[in-house]
């Protein structure tokens, strides 16, 4: 038996505390690589800048690997989110987490943003990257069955499946990732997806070099049925129209994801698909208040991307406040 | 057996534990004969307790030392607690091995003991100091959960602060029967007096909401 450990030397390490006596130039909703790499430019045009934030790192945090970062050829998410964390530290960049946010205002040139426990910061700038979450099957069964069988992290949840029969729900790379990963403790993993792959071909490549994964295209999944615990899902197959049942004592669901757009959906432009609509400089309808990542309508959600639109959001609102303050 | 710390991380727990203010005390419970990860989680605590002068390592056997075993509740192997400078049971409890992203809840319980406290604000201070039923809170969590040391460190803070408080991390697949008893399926699964259950790393606000409302 061998055990690894991923130690975190940034557990024991402090930030620097975020102070609501003040006005920050930029303050930042959420913790992942676009509001990172945000708080990272902004301080280092000077501005005064703080990151709220529930967890830092975001969903890096449920990426087992990262192989397509330039520079770096494979990371694990949550080391990339450390190396980033770190690197904010070094600056001194304020960091408030486990805080929620539950209101976002602007009176007159200011933003005001409310925390759940009535704790209120303001700013001449905020920039919203609170990313996105994810997205439900919407299926009879799914909440009924919720962490009795459906769970929605695979590096997390996969050891508690050893020996068992386990379904990923969804084509793209992160289905796939997680049926790999489940593949290894799991007797049997079977892929469900309502259409065709379209994950990467290295990675689906891999997919098909493991002996228990099973992969069912054009199917559609119609209910996780069970008794106390999850017992398999009902699907259909679109090409012949039949229903079948598959049995399984659990299921991952990596179908993609929704934008976290709660605190600003009434105060800003959305698209259809409920993502923040942003210009070019990533500004939002409201003058001021800046989007970037996966909340924003970006298109191809992926982390350098994130981090290089985060980027672009924080010297954009260094511009702003340049000319409006 | 191997090494169980590579010479990077031994160096860096070397920096981490100069901080340490008191002596902290491991109290390490195992058993002879089957055992799953017994070895490795006593070769850890050995290794561990040679990174600093502070770090001391009490060994006891969950059969013969029952005596011991009674004091700390302890039922399964293999399981340790931490004591404080004083040699008192703070409530600090961990079933299983602390590997993989564990370390991440077993080092800051390290530094908590000995007296390196976290900011906790001011009114959760009072509202936790005033929980005055027993409280044992067990999370559930796996070694590749990134989510779970948070939600170990908040039961073991909440430990530190009151004494009716016990919390404990309980490795899932070490104690299967038990993960199973309680439908752990997701993790990090917080289960309260073995009846109220959350899941996900929890903010202190929603344990100290479950535990007064009880």
């Amino acid at each position: 038996m061998s055990f690894n450990f991923n130690f975190n030397i940034n557990e024991t390490k402090k930030a620097v505390k975020l102070i609501n006596d003040t006005i920050y130039d930029l303050l930042v909703i959420g913790g992942g690589p676009a509001g990172l790499n945000a708080a990272l430019y902004a301080k280092r045009k000077g501005l005064t800048t703080g990151i709220i934030t529930q967890r830092i790192g975001g969903q890096l945090l449920n990426t087992s690997s990262v192989d397509n970062y330039l520079g770096i050829s494979q990371v694990s998410g949550e080391e990339l989110s450390e190396k980033y964390l770190s690197h904010l530290k070094e600056l001194d960049v304020g960091i408030l987490e486990e805080a929620e946010v539950t209101i976002v205002e602007k009176i007159d040139k200011l933003f005001n943003t409310t925390l759940k426990d009535g704790t209120i910061f303001q700013s001449k700038t905020l920039l919203l990257a609170t990313g996105s979450a994810p997205r439900k099957l919407e299926v009879p069964g799914e909440v009924e069955f919720s962490n009795r069988g459906v769970a929605y992290c695979a590096i997390c949840d996969a050891p508690l499946f050893k020996d068992k029969n386990v379904i990923i729900a969804g084509g793209g790379n992160s289905a796939v990732e997680a049926a790999i990963d489940v593949a290894k403790f799991a007797t049997q993993v079977t892929l469900v997806h309502r259409s065709q792959l379209r994950a990467d071909q290295i990675l689906i490549d891999h997919m098909m070099n493991q002996s228990n994964i099973t992969v069912f295209l054009q199917t559609q999944i119609l209910q996780i049925v069970g008794d106390d615990k999850m017992t398999g899902v009902n699907v259909l197959n679109k090409e012949t129209s039949q229903e079948r049942v598959i049995e399984a004592d659990g299921i991952f669901i990596e179908i993609g994801n929704l934008p976290s757009n709660v605190l600003v959906k009434d105060l800003v432009t959305l698209n259809l698909q409920g993502e923040v609509v942003v210009d070019e400089k990533n500004m939002t309808s409201l003058s001021g208040l800046y989007a970037a990542g996966d909340v924003t309508q970006m298109p191809y959600k992926q982390i350098v991307i994130a981090v290089a639109d985060g980027a672009k959001a924080a010297l954009a609102a260094n511009e702003y406040i340049n000319q409006n303050f | 057996m191997q090494k169980m710390l590579n010479e990077e991380i031994q160096n860096q727990l070397r920096q981490v534990f100069a901080e340490m203010k008191e002596d902290v005390t491991m109290v390490l419970f195992t058993q002879e004969g089957e055992c799953y990860s017994c070895e490795e989680t006593m070769g850890l605590l050995e290794e561990v307790e040679q990174l600093s002068d502070k770090i001391h390592l009490k060994k006891f056997d969950l059969n013969k030392d029952v005596e011991e075993a009674k004091k700390y509740n302890i039922e399964m192997v293999p399981s340790f607690v931490l004591l404080n400078s004083q040699g008192e049971y703070q409530g600090v409890k961990f079933n299983g091995i602390p590997a993989g992203h564990e370390i991440n809840s077993f080092i800051p319980a390290l530094l908590e003991m000995s007296g390196v406290k976290q900011d906790v604000p001011a009114d959760f201070a009072q509202r936790i100091a005033k929980i005055d039923k027993p409280v044992n809170i067990k999370v559930f969590v796996t070694l590749s959960c990134p989510h779970c040391p948070g939600a170990v460190q908040k039961a073991h803070v909440l430990a530190m602060l009151n004494k009716n408080i016990e919390g404990e991390m309980i490795e899932a697949q070490t104690f299967t029967d038990l993960s199973n008893k309680f439908n752990v399926s997701g993790v990090p699964k917080i289960v309260i007096n073995d009846k109220y259950e959350m899941v996900g790393n929890q903010p202190i606000e929603e344990f100290l909401a479950q535990i007064e409302a009880m």
